[in-house]
């Protein structure tokens, strides 16, 4: 997944060589809403801000194609940044890279782990090992279903404390 | 090829693309609230709302392309049966749950060999949203494959449903590597994906699955086309006609 860790060093270096931080901090109180302990930055959604102009513009990249909270998250973006007088303003879906869970902050995995979702693990998917209990932190753990409440996570159950959890899926 | 036939030829290809995706998104959402458990519920509606998120995809782009007007709306829900170009496998009617297993399993074979070509199509757009599907659509055959095995080698009432299921659904897969005219020029541009060339990988891991399945692969002695010229089963224009109600009752409806 290099081009996922790439594609967060980038989108770290934009953030930090940004002419407009306070856009950027701004954006921080934003949180998905589905996930409300994760913000768009920390979960790799928001991708870039940028003025054209006098047009402030917020580049995003959805998580999954058919994400329904898009359109929210859209909608929070807007009423913020007009709320605090940026107008005007303008906000782009970029598709590539396409967003993977590599491009989440070391933040956003512990702040997952402490709602009770796991956080993604790429190798698990490769076969090297379990997801460990948010809840435990047992790795005796084991999938129920592929898909959860979310495109995003998955359910598994720790067979430790017999607790269910949601797993954030590694893609 | 000259710029402006490219683009229209562009166009049409998102179209099909799209409804490829709409009409499978809407097939697995009906199973939403009457799958068998609950698990399975949300595993075949998340399934669909991938595919949806798909079609706007590929509709918002061809929208792009006409800049008409029209928005991935109008593509979806303002044009009738003759008009949509799906492949005529994702239009059939969702069966019983070995049938919906059996035919995405046979999609989602396809879908992830399209969509590795389709990356690194010429057409940046297309080549992008190739890239953000195929993690999907890994998922997806995961457990396509999964139901496959346990249904197929599970109880003798799994098994016969499921073998039967093939065999129903056997006869519209060769549509899925034919190819037209359309298609032939953009593959020369680097933009489609040369499908014939897809069969013989198709198979291999299809035959592959069905063996370790304990199924027959069905003989290849029948086979329904048409779906890339509008041509559809009968079951499509009811599907449209569910699908496209409510907004053609209420044009632009906003809630």
């Amino acid at each position: 997944m290099e081009s996922g860790e790439e594609a967060w060093r980038q989108r770290a270096a934009r953030r930090a060589a940004s002419a407009l931080p306070e856009v950027w901090s701004l954006l921080d109180g934003i949180s998905d809403p589905e996930i409300p302990v994760v913000s768009l930055w920390d979960l790799g959604i928001l991708q870039d801000v940028c003025k054209e102009g006098d047009t402030l513009v917020v580049t995003i990249t959805p998580t999954y194609c058919g994400c329904p909270a898009m359109t929210e998250i859209e909608q929070d973006i807007e009423r913020k940044l007009k709320q605090a007088g940026h107008e005007p303003l303008r906000i782009e879906t970029r598709l590539s890279p396409p967003w993977s869970t590599d491009m989440m902050s070391p933040e956003a995995r512990q702040a997952l782990e402490g709602y009770g979702i796991a956080p993604p693990c790429s190798a698990c998917t490769a076969g090297g090992g379990q997801p460990a209990c948010p809840h435990c932190g047992s790795q005796e753990t084991r999938p129920v279903s592929e898909f959860g409440s979310t495109a995003c996570k998955a359910l598994w159950q720790c067979d430790a404390c017999q607790e269910p959890f949601d797993y954030f899926k590694p893609i | 090829m000259k710029d402006t036939e490219r683009k229209q030829a562009t166009l049409e290809y998102a179209q099909r693309l799209g409804d490829d995706a709409v009409v499978l998104g809407h097939r697995l959402s009906e199973w939403c609230s009457n799958a068998p458990f609950l698990e399975e519920d949300l595993a075949l509606a998340n399934t669909a709302l991938d595919f949806i998120g798909r079609a706007r995809m590929y509709y918002s782009y061809a929208a792009e392309l006409a800049d008409d007007g029209r928005d991935e709306d109008d593509f979806a829900y303002l044009r009738d049966q003759r008009e949509y170009r799906n492949l005529l496998l994702l239009e059939l009617p969702r069966g019983d749950f070995a049938y919906s297993m059996a035919r995405q399993f046979l999609a989602d074979v396809y879908n992830l060999l399209f969509l590795e070509r389709l990356m690194q199509s010429s057409d940046e757009r297309l080549a992008a949203i190739a890239a953000k599907a195929i993690k999907e659509s890994r998922y997806h055959l995961r457990r396509s494959r999964d139901w496959m095995l346990r249904l197929g080698d599970g109880t003798e009432e799994s098994h016969a449903r499921l073998q039967r299921a093939i065999d129903d659904l056997w006869g519209f897969t060769h549509e899925l590597f034919e190819i037209d005219a359309l298609e032939q020029a953009l593959v020369e541009q680097g933009v489609a994906v040369d499908t014939p060339a897809l069969r013989d990988a198709w198979l291999e891991q299809v035959e592959q699955t069905l063996a370790e399945a304990t199924l027959e692969r069905p003989a290849d002695d029948w086979a329904v086309k048409g779906g890339r010229e509008g041509y559809h089963t009968e079951y499509l224009g009811h599907l449209l006609t569910e699908m496209q109600a409510l907004h053609r009752a209420y044009p632009g409806c906003d809630w």
